[in-house]
Parts: C-alpha cells; sequence; structure tokens
C-alpha cells in the first residue's frame, strides 16, 4: 500500500513546518537567556521541550485524522499541535505568553488547548491517555465515528494511567489509538534502564488488543500500520498500540547538559533523517519536481515565520487577567 | 584569616546531596529512588555525586512509576530500610497521592504504633519562572493538612543539610520541601540566599522548630522559604523608613512551632503572613488562625495574610508576577499594617 501523492506531500511539507517551527524556537528560546543560561527570563521563559527529528510520528498518524478527531498529546507537544492544524499564530503566542495566545498566556508551551481540532497537551506524564479514553467514549456515545489518539513518549508506558487507560480502552472496545513515540530516552534515563520489557506494542498483549512496532523513524511506514488502526477504530473495531521508534536530536529540555548521551549519538541519528529521505524518495519517484519541492518549502517556511511575527506582535496580558477563567461563567 | 570548615559556602543542592551522602556512609539502610536521580543527579541536583560514589545499587533510577516507586520506599522502609524517594516535583502528587496520603501519612496509626516508616519523601517547590499550572506550585497545607506526615521547607542552605540529615533519621515518614530558586542551579537566576554556609560535619537542625531570621517590635512577617527571604528584603526596606519587622522562618509546616510565632506576635502586636501557596485554607490561614486562638488580645491590627489568590499559577510572566507575592507586595502591606 502506497502512500497517495498528495499524502506525501502533506506530510512532507508539514514535517518541514515542523521542523523550521523546532529550529526558531531554540533560537526564540534563547533569547535573553545567556550569557549565564537563566531558565525564566526572555520571551519564551520557562521549560521548553522540542521534537526535532520527531515529526515522522506526528505526520505519519495525523495523515489520516480529520479535525473531529481528538489528539491528546504531553509535554513535547509542537509536531503533534501542526500536524494535527493547531492555529499555529495562536498557538505561538501561547508560547510567547501573549494574549492572543490559545489559552491567553495562562498555559504556555506544555498547556495548549485548541478546541477547535480537539487538541490538548500536558505536562503530567501520561496524563492524556485517559482523556483520549474519554474523548472516544464520548464519540461512541454521541453516535459519532471519531477516533481519539493519545501521543506519549516511552517513558510514559510505565505509568499506571497508561495501563489503566489501555484496559478500559480495550474492554469498552472504544475508538482510541495509543502511539508511544520511543526517542530512547526519558529525560536522562535510557529506555532499557526504564522498561522491563524491550520493546512496548509487546503490552498491548496484555490487554488483548492489536500492538504493533514501526522501526526506523519512518514516516512512510508508520502511515501505513496507522491507517490500519483508525480504520479500524472508525469501524467499531477496538484500540490499537503503536509503538515507533523515533529520534530526538535536541536535549531533553533546552539547556539540557545532556550528560547522560555521547555528543556523537545526535550526529549519527540526523544522517538518518526522514525528512530528507522522503523528500529523495519523492524526487525518485516523479512524484514531485525539485520545484515544486522548493515551492512547498518555501509555504512551510512562510507559516512558520508568519505566526512567530504574530506572537511577536501580540500584547502581553494585563496581570490581573490572571484572576479570571478560574470558572466558566 | 583562616578559613576554617563552618565558613565553607555551599549551595542548596550540594547542602542536601552532602546530608544524604553523609547518611549513606553512616547508615547502610538508607538509599535513594526517583527519577533521574543517578547520573543525573536529579533534576533540582538533590542527588548530585550519588550515584558515581555510591552506585546505582542505592541510588536509584525509577520508571516515571511514581505510584510503584514511593508505595515501594513505603514497603521498604516497613522492613528496615531507610529510603529517600524523590517526587521530581511536587505538582506531581497527583499520580501517587494514595501513597502519600492515606498508606505513607497512616500506616503508623493504623497499626497502632506497631509498623515505623522511616522514609523521607524529598520534592522540588516553587515558581517564578514561567513554569505554569503543573510545574509551579508549592502545595505546602496540602501535604501539611494531613495527620502523619511530617513536613518541613528548608529556607538556608545550612537548614536544608540539617534538615535533611535529621530527616533520614528521623523514624516518620517526613517530606522534605526544597525550593527550586534556592538550590543554587547555574540554569536558574541566581539569588544570594542560595548559598551559605555549611559545616562540612554532619549535624541536624531539630524538625519542628522555627526561626527568628531578623528582629524587630513593629509588626511580625511569618513565612517559609522565598517568602522568608522576600520578607528579609522587605524588611531591609522597612528599616529604611524607621519600621522594624520582625521576620519568622516557619521552616517546619509540621510539626509547627506556634510559641515561636506566639512570642513574636506578643511582642510586636502585629501580624503579617505571607506564603507562596494558595491563600484558601492554607499556612496563612493556620497562623492567623493559631494566632486568633492563641494570642488574639495582643493584636493592635487585624491580622493580614499575603499568598496566590487562589488561581493555578500561570505561564506568562505578568500574570505569574501578578499573583505570585514579592518583596514590594510585602513592603505594602507591612507598611500598611504597622501604620494602621
Ligand atoms: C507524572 C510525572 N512524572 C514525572 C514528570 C517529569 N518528566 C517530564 S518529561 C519526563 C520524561 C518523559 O519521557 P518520555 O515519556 O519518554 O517522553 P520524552 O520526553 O522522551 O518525549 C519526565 C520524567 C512529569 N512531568 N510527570
Ligand atoms: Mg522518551
Amino acid at each position: 500500500m502506497a502512500v497517495p501523492a498528495d499524502k506525501l506531500k502533506w506530510m512532507y511539507e508539514t514535517m518541514i513546518k515542523i521542523r523550521h517551527y523546532e529550529e526558531a524556537m531554540v533560537d526564540a528560546y534563547g533569547e535573553g537567556k545567556y550569557p549565564v543560561f537563566n531558565i525564566g527570563a526572555g520571551p519564551v521563559p520557562g521549560e521548553m521541550h522540542l521534537a526535532a527529528g520527531q515529526e515522522p510520528v506526528a505526520v505519519g498518524v495525523c495523515a489520516h485524522l480529520r479535525p473531529d478527531d481528538t489528539v491528546t498529546a504531553p509535554h513535547r507537544p509542537h509536531h503533534h499541535a501542526i500536524a494535527k492544524g493547531v492555529n499555529l499564530q495562536r498557538m505561538t503566542a501561547e508560547i510567547f505568553g501573549k494574549v492572543d495566545g490559545l489559552g491567553k498566556g495562562k498555559g504556555g508551551h506544555m498547556h495548549l488547548f485548541d478546541p477547535e481540532v480537539k487538541f490538548s497537551c500536558g505536562g503530567i506524564v501520561a496524563a492524556g491517555v485517559p482523556h483520549a479514553v474519554g474523548a472516544a467514549l464520548a464519540s461512541t456515545m454521541q453516535g459519532r465515528d471519531s477516533v481519539a489518539v493519545a501521543f506519549i513518549g516511552e517513558g510514559a508506558a510505565n505509568a499506571g494511567a497508561f495501563h489503566e487507560s489501555l484496559n478500559l480502552a480495550a474492554l469498552w472496545k472504544l475508538p482510541v489509538i495509543v502511539v508511544i513515540e520511543d526517542n530512547a530516552y526519558g529525560i536522562s534515563v535510557p529506555k532499557p534502564a526504564s522498561t522491563a520489557v524491550p520493546t512496548n506494542e509487546v503490552r498491548a498483549s496484555a490487554y488483548g488488543i492489536p500492538g504493533v512496532r514501526v522501526a526506523g523513524n519512518d514516516p512512510v511506514a508508520l502511515y501505513q500500520v496507522a491507517q490500519e488502526a483508525v480504520d479500524r477504530a472508525r469501524r467499531g473495531g477496538g484500540p490499537t498500540l503503536i509503538e515507533v521508534e523515533t529520534d530526538r536530536y535536541l536535549g531533553h529540555f533546552q539547556g539540557d547538559p545532556e550528560v547522560y548521551r555521547d555528543k556523537d549519538e545526535v550526529v549519527h541519528l540526523r544522517q538518518r533523517d526522514a525528512i530528507q529521505a522522503v523528500r529523495q524518495q519523492m524526487v525518485a519517484d516523479g512524484m514531485a519536481t525539485e520545484e515544486e519541492l522548493q515551492a512547498m518549502e518555501q509555504r512551510a517556511y512562510q507559516v512558520v515565520e508568519e505566526a512567530y511575527a504574530f506572537a511577536r506582535q501580540s500584547p502581553n496580558p494585563a496581570g490581573e487577567s490572571a484572576l479570571a477563567d478560574v470558572f466558566a461563567l | 584569616m583562616s578559613v576554617t570548615s563552618t565558613q565553607r559556602m555551599l549551595t542548596g543542592n550540594k547542602a542536601v546531596a552532602e546530608a544524604i551522602a553523609q547518611e549513606m556512609e553512616r547508615d547502610p539502610r538508607v538509599f535513594v529512588m526517583g527519577e533521574d536521580v543517578g547520573r543525573y543527579g536529579g533534576i533540582f541536583g538533590a542527588t548530585e555525586g550519588l550515584f558515581q560514589r555510591f552506585g546505582g545499587e542505592r541510588v536509584r533510577d525509577t520508571p516515571i512509576s511514581e505510584t510503584g516507586f514511593i508505595g515501594a520506599a513505603i514497603g521498604a522502609a516497613a522492613e528496615g530500610m531507610r529510603p529517600i524517594g524523590e517526587l521530581m516535583f511536587v505538582d506531581f502528587f497527583g499520580v501517587c497521592m494514595d501513597q502519600i496520603y492515606n498508606q505513607m501519612a497512616k500506616i503508623h496509626y493504623m497499626s497502632g504504633g506497631n509498623v515505623r516508616l522511616p522514609m523521607v519523601l524529598m520534592t522540588a517547590v516553587g515558581g517564578g519562572y514561567s513554569d505554569a499550572a503543573q510545574h509551579s506550585q508549592t502545595l505546602y497545607a496540602t501535604f501539611a493538612h494531613m495527620p502523619g506526615l511530617k513536613v518541613v521547607a528548608p529556607a538556608t542552605p545550612y537548614d536544608l543539610k540539617g534538615m535533611m540529615t535529621s530527616a533520614i533519621r528521623d523514624d516518620n515518614p517526613v517530606l522534605l520541601m526544597f525550593h527550586k530558586q534556592l538550590q543554587g542551579l547555574g540554569w536558574m537566576a541566581p539569588i544570594d540566599a542560595s548559598v551559605g554556609v555549611v559545616p562540612e560535619e554532619p549535624y541536624t537542625v531539630p524538625l519542628g522548630q522555627a526561626k527568628v531570621v531578623r528582629e524587630g517590635r513593629d509588626l511580625t512577617i511569618v513565612g517559609l522559604q522565598m517568602s522568608v527571604h522576600w520578607a528579609l528584603t522587605a524588611a531591609a526596606r522597612l528599616a529604611d523608613e524607621g519600621i522594624e519587622a520582625e521576620v519568622v522562618d516557619l521552616r517546619s509546616l509540621v510539626p509547627l512551632d506556634k510559641q515561636t510565632v506566639v512570642n513574636s506576635v506578643r511582642k510586636t502586636h502585629r501580624l503579617l503572613v505571607v506564603d507562596e501557596d494558595y491563600l484558601s485554607y492554607g499556612m496563612t490561614a493556620e497562623i492567623a488562625a493559631m494566632v486568633a486562638e492563641q494570642a488574639l488580645y495582643d493584636l493592635d491590627a487585624p491580622i493580614r495574610r499575603l499568598a496566590v489568590p487562589d488561581v493555578p499559577i500561570p505561564y506568562s510572566h505578568n500574570l505569574e508576577k501578578f499573583v505570585l507575592p514579592n518583596p514590594e507586595k510585602i513592603y505594602k502591606q507591612a507598611k500598611e499594617l504597622a501604620e494602621q
């Protein structure tokens, strides 16, 4: 099953957008923080978890999703948000803590909520998995055929919430897909030091549901696996667990000294960069001309640049507005 | 001038790590478990150097399974070990609160005193650097509310070391909160209070003794951790204007040293309580109620409270600044109170 040309082009352009977004964020986040790194300083303060290298996971799955499908993401959420079609300008404004942000500056980079495209994320590891189960439950109870996807890191597969949620989803045969991004580390802890099984898709068997592993950070292979999972969920066939081997190019957070991995590890990982591989494949297959590809790249860059420009010009919220939004009125 | 060991300066994180190291040397039952406590040395540096010194058997990186490893610390403590667990951010309590609230805090009592849990749960608290609602809380009162847990929150490197040592030696479960800004980490805005004199030799600071950190006659300011340091800054400014504030560092929420607070209020007749935790049902309310019970007629003015105004901690700098106490806000409240 080949990926249709329009889908592959969307995946490529979206991956470019994500990569450029994350690289631009490295710079924006760094503003005002040096010479002596100060996490609270600059236009984008606080923790920053970037997903450069993990683009394939987001696009391989979200290529099958509609705006009425739900995505819950973890603390490293930008790639999922972009692939799900979150309003990039308002997302960026949120990350800059501005009034036009998705959460009017209250949430920040780990807490992005865009109900328009049913996207949310959060800072508590594995907390989004039961939310996806609940979204799928609502979809079923309301007679819809929308599905819910929970993205988590491989470290989160050791949290109770993950296991409770899988059991619930399997028990109630809900349209949920749990996607584990195995980037080999939970902060500093390598997967073999935290996880009793070498790969997490085997854990699906504990709940009697299909489990599939996708190796090599391969968006095309994931596209196919995700297609089956999403189709099954839409048909009422219940949940699927997918683990994707992926690569984290940057630190766990920006400013991470990364004392726990060799410096050349990332150099090596970057050599199998999926974005370049997809580009080459499209050229080789005659799917897109060099001009078309450049136009896509140009468009992706522009959208990102516009989002940052929008965020920067948006005003800061007034202090007193901190008191609003505790309760619905 | 000769440099003696008592003049050695350490950051907060190194003070904590040294206390743990010395207790691990002294007592083979002591060990540490938590996320990234090994080679990384703890996200807030509380276990810096321990893995290299004691190895992975006694300094154990755990999966992201807080219910599992905090529960396991309880089980090991009941069997004669003296575990130290680290909950990386206090905000993550939600995923393991049963182990903390229903198990760790209650087992000694439910067993009629027959089961002891000599364990420490250490955790990072505090905001002020835009880490938003799920990573910036102090939650002092959430834990202090529950009978059966000692809850301590030292404000200086000296107290961090001495109180950690006491906590490890205590036969009760102790929740030791260290404040991120007081750890002296290279990646936070540097503040003077995060570095201080720490003797090299082991010593204890008792759990449950408040400390008058500045004497004054005109009003009493009670706080914990950052609010103590903010109060000291405010007090210096008040002093320029002829107002002498007495500042009390509670250091411990449970046990609570009521006497030190009451003695101070009897002297100054005015009380301002400052807290980096939420206002309602919190430490400020507890201190105010206690003083109303024990020293109401010593007060010359109503008690004032300054704390987070019952909203989650927002992300954006302006918003966070609006909700957190700071020296300026303390100064204003204190000045009004002194002139009331
Ligand atoms: C319940 C909880 N425990 C611990 C943390 C701290 N924490 C944040 S991210 C993280 C590692 C997550 O690893 P993984 O799930 O593999 O995701 P990755 O960061 O690799 O994308 C940890 C331990 C948290 N946010 N929530
Ligand atoms: Mg990971």
